[in-house]
């Protein structure tokens, strides 16, 4: 089975106080810690179990610049075979962009199976996933958990809300949007990074995948970041576990809840 | 490595490096951040998850956590490839260091006992069928290795045992009886790497195995920090060692403990930097949460002094142990991993940076010990209770400056190597005394503006290299071959070296990353470098005075007062300001951020 991953690299923002730059369309990023976006880490394991079981090839994919070519190397690392950078240069993106261009360069390989997170730690926009089936001509399940392929069909597990498990079945090539928790990710070993060395990535220029200008425009602009104003109201509760856990307790029952 | 120089150890001393010769953090590559990066996540989800199970010992638990991190190549990290090992360069290993314990202490110490000393003189002076035995077991963590060194009568005095090894007639085995004192790992090692005495006189290495009859282990220490850790006696009785398992040769025994402990000694370095870089994350988090007379804590200035001061002195600490790693890796390059000497040429290329272990060990285990108890105050009460990172972290610290050759020693022996590599014509010490005297006459301090960035800091430095040679060569001149009796000035000097190298570390580091990213983007590097050196070298001076105080009088004493004048003028600047910039710049995030991840 040969298996497309789109990955993303992504800021680390928890337990970080953003601050927005000059521009006040993004925030500060200088200081920040990127990692691999954590769903798409499921969607790098989940090929990588499939190759495994099933042989093919796992080839990782990103629209970004030279930085985020750790995330390609990475999921080398993990097992990938084949990883293809998309060079933007100066282009301002969004998820309608990306997904354009990503289908443009997809279009060109053989694939069974295209996977992608559900959403991007960073935006959580979740779009990337569903527009590019579309443009691919894809069926497309989001929120997947569980994976068995039987020929040209493959039985997938989705999550739905409220905790419910929709198992259903599809039709390959598909596109799937993966959830994390669908299975375990594998520690990158140094053995996994010594190989990672030596395998192919390819850098492309966006100007050279066959799109027109025109088609080259982002959709969505954004306008401002702003931090969300300070609320009163808030009663910050101190103390240890167990005063904190009484405090609770007092202030629910002063509110009428019946504990 | 593109223009980085192989220096000789100590030369650091006598030559003024230029940026684009050393090796710094900005200078790894892919693989370097790649094996960084995945010792972290190894740490994250695996070490720190189960830090709760680890703060008591856990003897299971730290054994399958060592077989994960061999699976993953991390325990093999200095260990030859063709015995299983991931052969990984010194600065690759200092980064897997660094990052996988997470400040979890109970691992680290697990960790690097087990890859340190208690695998490495196998790896280093085996015999290939001792290597092809023990290493690959090693390396994955099927076997766990400990150091047996120690004795209740040779601590520090180490290279001398009452443990005594006496060959049997058929001239097949060694029989060892004795007792070492405070084994790490002794617990749950299925070898120690020993000494013993043979013939009385010759000082030897043994590989013995835990299951072999004859050894018994005495109860768990009870100690003030690392509580996650075994540590016992291991007591020898009548224990037959084949000669097989003779490590090195019978009565060089020495030559095992000496490159084995100056690799643990630079280990500690950066050992130190990692978890100085999760306790900065700690510390700053809590002072962003504590709120007093209204204000997040992190708002007042003695707060931001504090955490500014943590985040300078993990820089510093940290231009060190990679501008090491770098000579280091340079040292051993061109050895074939392969060959059968290449443990021993190891070996012998480690011990002539043995110098710059040393002062690795002294300045991480000293730069800890101010973090951990730093951190502590910023969390004011809460950092003397129990159950918290700071609090253990802060007893934890405390056994770096007593293990691997107590600080004291280690100072005593920096100013030792210095001298014996003078005499052995190794180190132009002597010149350099003279060519220093001579230009005292001429020497004009300039400090003023600076026409470029650090030039002042640059030659602060240059200028504290002139001042420890003339108070080491003056003392030397008074005591000769006597100066070892005068310990207390042997560790003034020692203090002078140790921050040579340590301002210069950190100037050419800043330097070289200025020349990389520009100016701008070093701000915050420019800023923990000048205040560094600034508040560094006044005190130079003072250790300076204090070791002409104690050789000189009248005229003599005057002449190198005088002298010293000269090359200790400088202009303070506005530290600060500059220490308030750090510490705002850190605030955000709650990370240390001078190094790019
Ligand atoms: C938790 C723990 C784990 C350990 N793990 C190991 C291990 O795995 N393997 C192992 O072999 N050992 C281990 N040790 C032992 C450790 O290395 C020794 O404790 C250390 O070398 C110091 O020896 P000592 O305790 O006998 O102190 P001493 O040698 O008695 O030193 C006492 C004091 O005297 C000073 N001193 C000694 N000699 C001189 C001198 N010539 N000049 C000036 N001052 C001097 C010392 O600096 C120190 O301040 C461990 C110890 C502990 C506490």
């Amino acid at each position: 089975m040969d298996i497309i991953v789109c990955v993303k690299r992504v800021p680390m923002t928890q337990e970080v106080d953003l601050e927005i730059d000059d521009s006040g369309k993004d925030i500060k990023k200088d200081a920040l810690a990127y990692v691999v976006n954590d769903w798409d880490n499921y969607a790098i394991e989940e090929s990588v179990l499939l190759k495994e079981k099933l042989d093919g090839t796992v080839t990782v994919i990103t629209v970004g610049d030279e930085d985020d070519e750790d995330v390609l190397r990475r999921a080398l690392a993990m097992g990938a075979d084949k990883a293809i950078r998309i060079e933007p240069g100066e282009l301002e993106l969004d998820g309608f962009l990306i997904s354009n261009i990503l289908a443009q360069v997809i279009k060109g390989l053989e694939y069974d199976l295209v996977l992608t997170g559900v959403q991007a730690d960073d935006d959580n926009f979740g779009m990337v996933g569903i527009m590019l089936a579309e443009r691919l001509g894809l069926a497309h399940s989001a929120v997947v958990t569980g994976f068995e392929a039987e020929g040209s069909e493959a039985t997938i597990n989705v999550e739905l809300e409220g905790g419910l498990d929709e198992v259903s079945k599809i039709k390959l090539p598909a596109l799937l949007s993966i959830q994390t928790g669908i299975n375990e990710p594998r520690y990158v070993s140094i053995m996994g990074i010594r190989k990672a060395g030596k395998k192919e990535l390819n850098v492309v220029k966006v100007e050279d995948i066959g799109l027109s200008d025109e088609e080259l425009v982002r959709q969505t602009i954004i306008e401002e970041y702003f931090l969300p104003p300070e609320t009163e109201g808030a009663e910050m509760i101190e103390g240890d576990p167990s005063n904190i856990a009484e405090a609770i307790l007092r202030i629910l029952k002063e509110k009428g809840v019946s504990v | 490595m593109a223009g980085e120089k192989l220096f000789k150890g100590g030369e650091f001393l006598v030559v003024d490096a230029l940026p684009e010769e050393i090796f710094t953090p900005e200078d790894f590559n892919k693989e370097q951040q790649m094996i960084a990066k995945s010792a972290e996540e190894f740490g994250i989800g695996e070490i720190a998850a189960k830090s709760d199970d680890l703060v008591e010992l856990n003897p299971e638990l730290v054994r399958s956590l060592l077989k994960k991190a061999g699976d993953l190549g991390f325990l093999g990290a200095d260990m030859p490839e063709i015995y299983g090992g991931s052969e990984l360069d010194k600065v690759s290993s200092s980064l897997v260091t660094e990052w996988i314990s997470q400040g979890i202490t109970s691992f680290a110490v697990a960790y690097g006992a087990h890859t340190g000393i208690g695998s490495l003189p196998i790896a280093l002076f085996g015999t290939p069928e001792q290597k092809k035995k023990y290493v690959p077991k090693l390396a994955s963590g099927e076997m766990v290795g400990a150091f047996a060194l120690t004795e209740p009568g040779h601590g520090t005095d180490a290279l001398t045992s009452d443990t005594t090894a006496v060959l049997s007639e058929d001239g097949k085995y060694y029989t060892v009886n004795g007792q070492k004192q405070f084994i790490t790992n002794a617990g749950f090692a299925d070898l120690f790497i020993t000494f013993a005495q043979v013939d009385g006189e010759k000082f030897s290495s043994f590989i013995v195995e835990r299951n072999w009859d004859g050894i018994s282990l005495d109860e768990e220490e009870k100690k003030m920090g690392v509580h996650g850790t075994s540590t016992r006696a291991v007591i020898f009785q009548d224990v037959k060692v084949p000669v097989e398992n003779v490590l090195g040769e019978v009565g060089r025994g020495h030559i095992v403990a000496l490159n084995t402990l100056s690799i643990g000694r630079y280990k500690i370095s950066p050992l130190a930097v990692g978890s100085a870089k999760l306790l900065i994350s700690e510390g700053v988090k809590y002072a962003k949460g504590r709120v007093q007379f209204g204000r997040p804590i992190c708002e007042f200035g003695l707060i931001k002094h504090k955490i500014a001061e943590m985040v300078i002195k993990t820089y510093v600490n940290e231009s060190m142990v990679y501008r090491s790693a770098g000579l280091l890796d340079m040292t051993v390059e061109g050895i074939d991993p392969s060959s059968e000497e290449a443990g021993e040429k190891t070996g012998e290329a480690l011990r002539k940076y043995a110098l710059e272990c040393s002062i690795n060990k002294v300045f991480g285990s000293e730069m800890l010990d101010y973090i951990v108890d730093e951190c502590v105050q910023i969390m004011g009460g809460y950092g003397y209770i129990q159950d918290n990172l700071v609090e253990s972290a802060y007893r934890d610290s405390r056994i770096n400056r007593i293990w691997e050759g107590t600080n004291e020693i280690n100072r005593l022996l920096i100013v030792d190597m210095m001298m014996k590599a003078a005499k052995k014509g190794e180190l132009p010490l002597v010149e350099a005394i003279k060519k220093v005297t001579g230009e005292l006459l001429s020497l004009r301090p300039q400090m003023g503006e600076e026409k470029e960035v650090l030039e002042n800091e640059r030659r602060m430095v240059s200028m504290t290299k002139k001042i420890g040679l003339i108070a080491a060569g003056a003392a030397t001149q008074k005591y000769m071959e006597k100066l070892a009796g005068q310990q207390e000035l042997v560790a003034l000097i020692a203090d002078i070296v140790i921050q040579i190298f340590a301002m210069e570390s950190v100037l050419l580091r800043t330097l070289k990353k200025i020349q990389k990213d520009g100016k701008e983007k070093s701000e915050i590097h420019i800023a923990a470098t000048r205040v560094y050196i600034n508040d560094v070298f006044p005190k130079i001076d003072l250790l300076a005075r204090q070791i002409f105080g104690a050789i000189s009088e009248g005229e003599e004493l005057k002449t190198q007062l005088m002298a010293l004048k000269k090359f200790a003028r400088y202009t303070p600047i506005n530290c600060i300001d500059l220490r308030r910039e750090i510490a705002d710049s850190i605030i955000p995030t709650a990370s240390y951020h001078l190094t790019k991840r």
